[in-house]
């Protein structure tokens, strides 16, 4: 097997820790939101919530951890959904040219994208979660040392699969558009409807039913179940909603995420066959 | 093996009726050649003659759209795999990351070519080395000069020693001293055995560099041959001369007998004379002063490529207003 997506990952990564401003900005971010909207909405949600009654025997979790699980998901979504504009750039200062002139099969670059984009988004799950834990968010609360190191598996298995679908979603438009802008534009159109139709910020049972339908096959969803199921428990009480996850509904979200992701990969492969760069 | 078939064996580049369009715009218009192994070919044009498009089909960055084309043996369309690996390519404009270093450049080239770690480090002390970039291993190409930058992209063409080397517009931007250094490099290159095919649209660099020249203007190769040939159409001197009576002298003098050709000019003609102008000159002058007409102004000198391109194109390439011809803005090469 050729190892030919190694190298672009290799030099995607250069560029991540060289471009300073960018590095720092994407680390920052999640932790701002986290510090910022989590700890207010958190402050509110908990207060309107402390009036209603909650079944005994039942971990009931605060609206901070119960939103972490979403911040992490929507760290994911933005980066890997800016994630192909690095392709879009490689493409406008001609950089792209000498990738497609090479013997290398386009695949790996989509591949070695979606490698760096991952190990992207695993830093900054990882810097949500320790972040997260340390302003109060009771992830992996009573865990044992082994649950917790299974738990962070779990997390980071379900972010690397949603990271590679937008990864691949964004190289495809990336290497479709012209300007960054018009990635832009697309990109902020398809944030906005994919978080607001998730359980990223509130449950989604009570959302009317076509959003309801919407959110229940949102591959944000999916993914922050998964979170949550590997950071708080299989059975827990959050913004006065009763979450009940079974290992069936955990791995039929990871299966859902992965046809989504191989779907996205379909996609993108067909545009690069398709790219013309000169 | 016959004497066809040895000639079709050595082409290493064979193109025929190719064309290309961008809408309705024909970029490459049915042109046809083909280029020998082991010698440096030159497409002379203008901008946006089309050297570009064609460039971007051999290198199967462009899909083909009409002909036939392929590079070492493969057709572009069907094996482009395989054209992508017997070739290496420095493209037009700058096209190096500005946040990689000089080292990382070329470490990604020799990668991207599947090139055995040991042969890649080889490869690339030999090329610093030969580029004069040992010193700025470690520094980021936006920091290095516009010479640096140009001769780093030669050097990741070399990466790979390919079968044919691809170089678009190769010494755009450069100063004098830096363009001749590059044509020596070119040259080594090429006497160890690698094709090249070269793009310009600089007069001096086809002629010097060049065993064969392609003029190509409006997606058309308008004359091919090697450079001296060339200059030979067009005679053996030019005489550019400016009378009171341009008319009645150009009457008097085309029908001479060493006069192949005159050229009407703004202010004056010339003649393209077929044997060594010093000897005509006089014989002209004494006939116009016989028919008494006065030369102002008079100027000999041997066709250049200038003026082969002025001659079949009928254009000064240096996207100059009209009017002023090559003749008329006598410059030392260059830009």
């Amino acid at each position: 097997m050729s190892l030919g997506f190694t190298t672009i990952y290799w030099r995607d990564m250069i560029r991540f820790v060289r471009f300073k401003t960018l590095l720092v900005s994407s680390l920052l971010q999640p932790a701002l939101w986290l510090a910022f909207f989590g700890i207010a909405m958190s402050s509110n949600f908990d207060q309107m919530m402390s009036g209603i009654p909650v079944p005994p025997g039942v971990l009931t979790v605060d609206y901070l951890t119960f939103m972490a699980a979403g911040i992490i998901a929507m760290t994911t979504l933005f980066t890997s959904l800016f994630g192909g504009i690095v392709i879009l750039f490689d493409k406008n200062w001609g950089l792209m040219r000498e990738i497609l002139a090479s013997p290398m099969n386009r695949n790996h670059i989509i591949f070695g994208i979606g490698l760096s984009g991952v190990t992207k988004s695993f830093i900054q799950a990882i810097i949500i979660m320790v972040f997260g834990i340390l302003i109060g968010a009771a992830f992996f609360a009573g865990f044992s040392p082994g649950e917790i190191v299974i738990g962070v598996i779990g997390i980071l298995a379900f972010v690397g699969m949603f990271a590679l679908g937008f990864l691949f979603l964004s190289a495809a438009i990336a290497i479709t558009m012209e300007s960054p802008e018009g990635l832009q534009g697309v990109v902020t159109l398809l944030t906005l409807p994919i978080f607001f139709t998730s359980n990223a910020l509130y449950p989604i049972d009570a959302l009317p039913d076509f959003l309801k339908t919407l959110a229940m096959y949102n591959p944000m969803t999916l993914l922050i179940t998964g979170i949550r199921y590997f950071a708080i428990g299989p059975d827990f009480i959050a913004v006065g909603k009763h979450y009940q996850y079974t290992p069936s509904i955990v791995l039929i979200s990871y299966f859902g995420l992965m046809v989504f992701t191989l779907l996205m990969f379909t996609l993108a492969w067909w545009r690069f066959k398709k790219a013309v760069v000169t | 093996m016959t004497g066809l078939a040895a000639l079709n064996e050595q082409a290493i580049i064979r193109v025929e009726n190719l064309e290309h369009s961008y809408g309705a715009f024909k970029a490459v218009d049915g042109i046809s050649f083909s280029v020998k192994k082991g010698e440096i070919f030159s497409f002379l044009g203008p901008n946006g003659a089309g050297k570009s498009t064609a460039i971007n089909v051999l290198i199967t960055l462009l899909a083909k759209q009409k002909g036939e084309a392929s590079v070492a043996g493969y057709d572009v369309t069907s094996d482009p795999q395989k054209v992508r690996e017997s070739i290496g390519i420095v493209f037009q404009d700058i096209t190096l990351d500005r946040d990689m270093t000089v080292w990382e450049i070329l470490e990604f080239h020799g990668r991207l070519y599947n090139m055995p770690h040991d042969e890649r480090k080889k490869r690339i002390d030999e090329l610093l080395n030969l580029v004069q970039l040992e010193a700025k291993k470690d520094e980021r190409t936006k920091n290095l000069s516009g010479g640096m930058k140009r001769r780093l992209e030669i050097a990741r063409g070399l990466m790979t020693r390919p079968k044919v080397l691809f170089l678009d517009e190769p010494t755009i931007g450069l100063d004098p001293q830096t363009r001749m250094r590059m044509w020596e490099y070119i040259k080594g290159v090429n006497n160890e055995g690698t094709t090249i095919f070269l793009t310009t649209h600089y007069m001096d660099e086809a002629d010097h560099l060049s065993d064969r020249i392609s003029i190509i203007d409006q997606g058309k190769i308008v004359i091919s041959g090697k450079p001296w040939e060339l200059k030979n159409t067009l005679g053996q001197d030019l005489i550019y001369m400016e009378t009171n009576d341009n008319e009645a002298a150009i009457r008097l003098l085309k029908d001479l007998p060493s006069v192949r050709d005159v050229k009407i000019k703004t202010k004056g003609f010339v003649l393209m004379v077929n044997v060594d102008g010093t000897k005509v000159l006089p014989v002209v002058i004494d006939m116009l002063r016989n028919a008494g007409i006065e030369s102002s102004t008079i100027n000999l000198k041997k066709p250049s490529m200038d003026d082969v391109f002025v001659f079949y194109t009928g254009k000064d390439l240096r996207d100059e207003p009209t009017g002023k011809t090559a003749l008329l803005t006598m410059r030392p090469g260059g830009r």
